[in-house]
């Protein structure tokens, strides 16, 4: 009894660590075989559609609520202090260095990383995939690279929608229904946000996002059973662990970027 | 699709995101110099502005009249030169006096304007004559320890 529930532990750290090294060899094969979605940029178009534009509805409606509720939170608690003006920079700060970065990606994994682990977790299980390499059609190159890179372009430009947006939402609740001054609603945020410090470190972070959100997406889809319980349950993980990953991602790249501050 | 329905539509995500990250730079990280063509143009000069910065409300009354247009020091008379610019809806006499106060304890400071009773109203490029500087919390402070350690020297 002992003896096996160990076994069983030890097999599942074997698959863990198969896993893993299978996952980072499938990311070396994209980088190997990026040629392609550079060379016929078309495929990466495509997929810049499904994964960009029909994100964009989510992306800007949460933006612009996200940023509403910060401009009422914000307001209720520096009145306490008399520094109401000061809203402009939490908005903005919370917004481009933490909140429209992360809600971005996680957003993005659920709208588009699900849809790529399903899409090509079925082109699997109808041996796709398999009738591309017969007739000499490196699926990697042809049908997972031009994803990658579309994901990987799509998350910066989602996530600095997101955030303008989101300031855009902040200004209205603020300014327009509660009345802080506009002059030092937008004039202590410029003087507060620092290109390098926030705005291009946010844009990293997105990036980064974007590589880890489409890398955890396509290996599951590309690793998934194919039977149709293995395919929802490899979107099921998609959505979890890039959730899990940007948010750990999140703290280290914070710890990196913020903490040679002071 | 349509392929070149799709390539505009990916086109205009990009020229959008593109437009979001100037927004960003440009509107939130640094100046942005919007020109108001309804208004003109003071200077007053001040030994200290203490952190009146650029874009900060002018007030009269307590009622926003404009803003801070340009901060500069002026290395001739060792003084800082400040630029309001004012709505052309509001003339103020001549002899009108500006301080920098501070809204709150921990607020942003703005420059307060006090009509004179001047019957010239100032024109732009003008120059406010009165003026009183911010009250720099930490001399404050100082003067007042020193005031004390004084009375209570032995006489």
């Amino acid at each position: 009894m002992l003896k096996e529930s160990i076994a069983r532990l030890g097999n599942r750290t074997l698959q863990g660590v198969g896993r893993i090294g299978f996952a980072v060899r499938f990311f070396v094969a994209i980088m190997l075989h990026s040629g392609t979605a550079f060379r016929r940029f078309g495929l990466t178009i495509r997929e810049m559609y499904f994964s960009g534009v029909q994100s964009l509805v989510i992306i800007l409606v949460s933006g612009l609520f996200v940023g509403m509720v910060l401009g009422l939170q914000g307001y209720e608690t520096l009145q306490t202090y008399g520094s109401e003006d000061a809203l402009g920079i939490l908005v903005a700060m919370s917004l481009v260095r933490e909140l429209g970065p992360v809600v971005a990606a996680l957003l993005f994994a659920s709208r588009a990383g699900s849809a790529i682990t399903a899409e090509i977790g079925l082109m699997k299980a109808t041996e796709q995939l398999s009738a591309m390499e017969m007739m000499a059609v490196d699926p990697i190159a042809r049908v997972v690279a031009p994803r990658f890179w579309a994901g990987v372009i799509s998350m910066p430009l989602l996530a600095a929608l997101f955030s303008a947006m989101g300031i855009f939402g902040g200004y209205l609740v603020g300014v327009q229904l509660i009345g802080v001054d506009e002059g030092s609603f937008w004039s202590q945020m410029q003087s507060a946000v620092d290109f390098e410090q926030d705005i291009l470190n946010g844009v990293i972070k997105s990036v980064v996002f974007g590589i880890a959100i489409t890398t955890i997406a396509l290996f599951e889809g590309y690793d998934a059973p194919p039977t149709a319980e293995g395919v929802s349950g490899a979107t099921t993980r998609t959505v979890v662990t890039s959730s899990l990953t940007v948010l750990a991602l999140d703290f280290v790249l914070t710890a990196f970027m913020f903490r040679g501050l002071s | 699709m349509n392929k070149t329905i799709l390539d505009l539509w990916v086109g205009l995500f990009v020229i959008v995101g593109i437009a979001a990250l100037l927004f960003l730079t440009l509107k939130v990280g640094s100046m942005n110099t919007v020109t108001n063509s309804d208004s003109y143009e003071v200077v007053a000069r001040f030994e200290n502005i203490g952190g009146l910065k650029t874009r900060a409300p002018v007030k009269s009354a307590g009622v926003v009249v404009g803003r801070v247009a340009d901060v500069r020091f002026d290395n001739e008379v060792y003084e800082a030169a400040v630029t309001l610019r004012l709505d052309k809806r509001y003339a103020f006499p001549k002899d009108t006096s500006a301080a920098i106060m501070t809204s709150g304890l921990l607020g942003e400071q703005y420059i307060g304007l006090e009509a004179g009773g001047d019957s010239v109203k100032l024109k732009d490029k003008d120059r406010i004559m009165i003026t009183q500087d911010a009250v720099v919390l930490e001399s404050l402070i100082g003067k007042f320890l020193y005031g004390n350690a004084q009375e209570g020297a032995p006489k």
